[in-house]
């Protein structure tokens, strides 16, 4: 068998950490403690064996990532290495100085996320009082230290109305690009659906409102929009197929082809403390089970897209039919397509209130009632 | 877009060459473009100091094409590119 073409971009997930606590978060439901994360020289030393494999873009994520205090010496190496760094943050943390750091270490670009344009939605969605003025002080301060911006949206049933208004924020804010994302459930998405699945009429809305500013503002700026798969006839190429671009790295050092993938059962997901990265993308039980085509079963064998699409996610194929070699069920074309349908059906005239991230667990929301 | 216009690289943007892949890339928020070898000719002119009209005789001279041929080509993959945020024009 003929080595993987390399991969293209690293997710270096480097806490767990994060003062924020959305309920659509992308780390698992398990989440790691500060005392089992991987020190400075590992993550250096990672850093240096990804520049060697081929990887061309670093994305230092969280939690948050600015929680760790070695940030800056990370964007050094990375950039010593000519990979393209972005820092995916809340801003809640920032402050000139750090960023000013930053900009010396040679840190390519920050996207900066909001939960919503409202103040008192954002900070009951992201649990965190106080957090939308720090955050609009902190798309400041990355504009003043010269930094290129993304704004993010993570949108759904609760804020979707305002999208038109998210739009504006990332004029406003002084953005060159926007990040329009549907949650995807799983892990704490899948556990809020029913708080935050749109309707199918609001989704249309939604895709309307972004392809008109696409048109309306080309060349001003740049909306990458991320759908739901609810709604949809064929799957999303989730990561671009199994270990075809991506490394995901958890802040225990676990090698994973996707940030989802813990969530996926008899799997001995490679560690960076003991194994090069290289072992891993060429050779490791976990990079090639769901790598190409030849594990698929039909409909995908023989369809056309299989190479298009790759068979969707196998996170949401387990989380949806406890099977993660099964057609993604988001295809029109998977025996198992109406649990979709179901799942909307299933989806109330009210939102259910959150369940927030946490630490140990996940506890029912109390902080934030839902008035109804 | 003229002959006048000076396109450079977007704040954020890279334009390198990969040694593992032996091959040039532009590196952008979230975007990775793997430019074809017209398109790296072009690119390597690009220093927010040319204009267009340099880079188009530049270009016809090495290549000896056509001139109307060749700002066809450039002023096609330069907005792009441009649309794509990776250039300002």
């Amino acid at each position: 068998m003929t080595a993987p073409a390399a991969p293209l971009g690293l997710l270096a997930e480097l806490t767990h950490r994060c003062p924020l606590q959305c309920p659509y978060c992308s780390n698992p439901l398990e989440l790691e403690r500060a005392g089992n994360e991987l020190d400075t020289e590992t993550w250096l030393r990672v850093f240096d064996e990804a520049a060697a494999l081929g990887v061309l873009q670093v994305h230092f994520s969280g939690g948050e990532p600015t929680a760790r205090k070695d940030l800056p010496a990370l964007a050094e190496r990375v950039a010593s290495h000519g990979m393209y760094s972005n820092l995916i943050t809340s801003g809640v943390l920032l402050d000139r100085r750090m960023l000013d750091t930053l900009q010396t270490a040679g840190l390519d670009h920050i996207q900066l996320s909001f939960q919503d344009i409202e103040t008192e939605s954002a900070e009951r969605i992201g649990g965190l009082p106080g957090a939308q003025a720090r955050k609009l002080e902190a798309a400041r301060m990355i504009k003043e230290a010269g930094f290129p911006l993304t704004l993010n949206f993570v949108v759904h049933r609760q804020n979707l109305e305002r999208l038109p208004g998210m739009i504006e924020m990332g004029l406003e804010l002084g953005a060159g690009r926007i990040e329009i994302a549907h949650v995807q459930y799983y892990g704490w998405g899948l556990v809020n659906r029913d708080a935050l699945l749109p309707s199918r009429d609001q989704l249309i809305a939604a895709t309307e409102v972004v392809e008109a500013a696409r048109i309306r503002l080309k060349g001003r700026l740049v909306i990458d929009y991320v759908v739901p798969d609810y709604y949809a006839a064929r799957p999303k190429s989730c990561m671009g197929g199994w270990g075809r671009r991506f490394i995901n790295i958890t802040p225990v050092g676990k090698a994973l082809p996707c940030h989802a993938a813990e969530s996926l059962p008899g799997f001995d997901f490679p560690s960076v403390r003991e194994t090069a990265l290289a072992e891993i993308w060429n050779h490791s039980d976990a990079f090639e089970r769901y790598r190409g085509t030849d594990w698929m079963p039909e409909p995908c064998q023989s369809c056309e897209r299989r190479e298009i699409d790759w068979g969707g996610c196998r996170c949401q194929a387990f989380a949806l039919t406890g099977d993660a070699g099964r057609t993604d069920p988001a295809c029109a074309l998977s025996p198992d397509h109406d649990v979709m349908a179901a799942a909307v059906a299933a989806r109330g005239d009210l939102p259910t209130e959150f369940v927030y991230r946490r630490i140990g667990g996940a506890p029912v929301g109390e902080a934030w009632r839902h008035e109804s | 877009m003229s002959d006048a216009t000076v396109p450079a690289f977007a704040r954020g943007v890279r334009f390198r060459f990969d040694e593992v892949r032996k091959a040039w890339v532009v590196l952008a928020p979230e975007r990775l473009f793997l430019p074809d070898e017209p398109a790296v000719e072009i690119l390597k002119l690009v220093d927010g100091q040319r204009s267009m009209g340099a880079i188009i005789d530049d270009l016809a001279a090495r290549f000896a094409a056509p001139r109307d041929l060749i700002a066809t080509d450039v002023a096609a993959m330069l907005r792009d590119l441009a649309d794509k945020g990776a250039l300002t024009l």
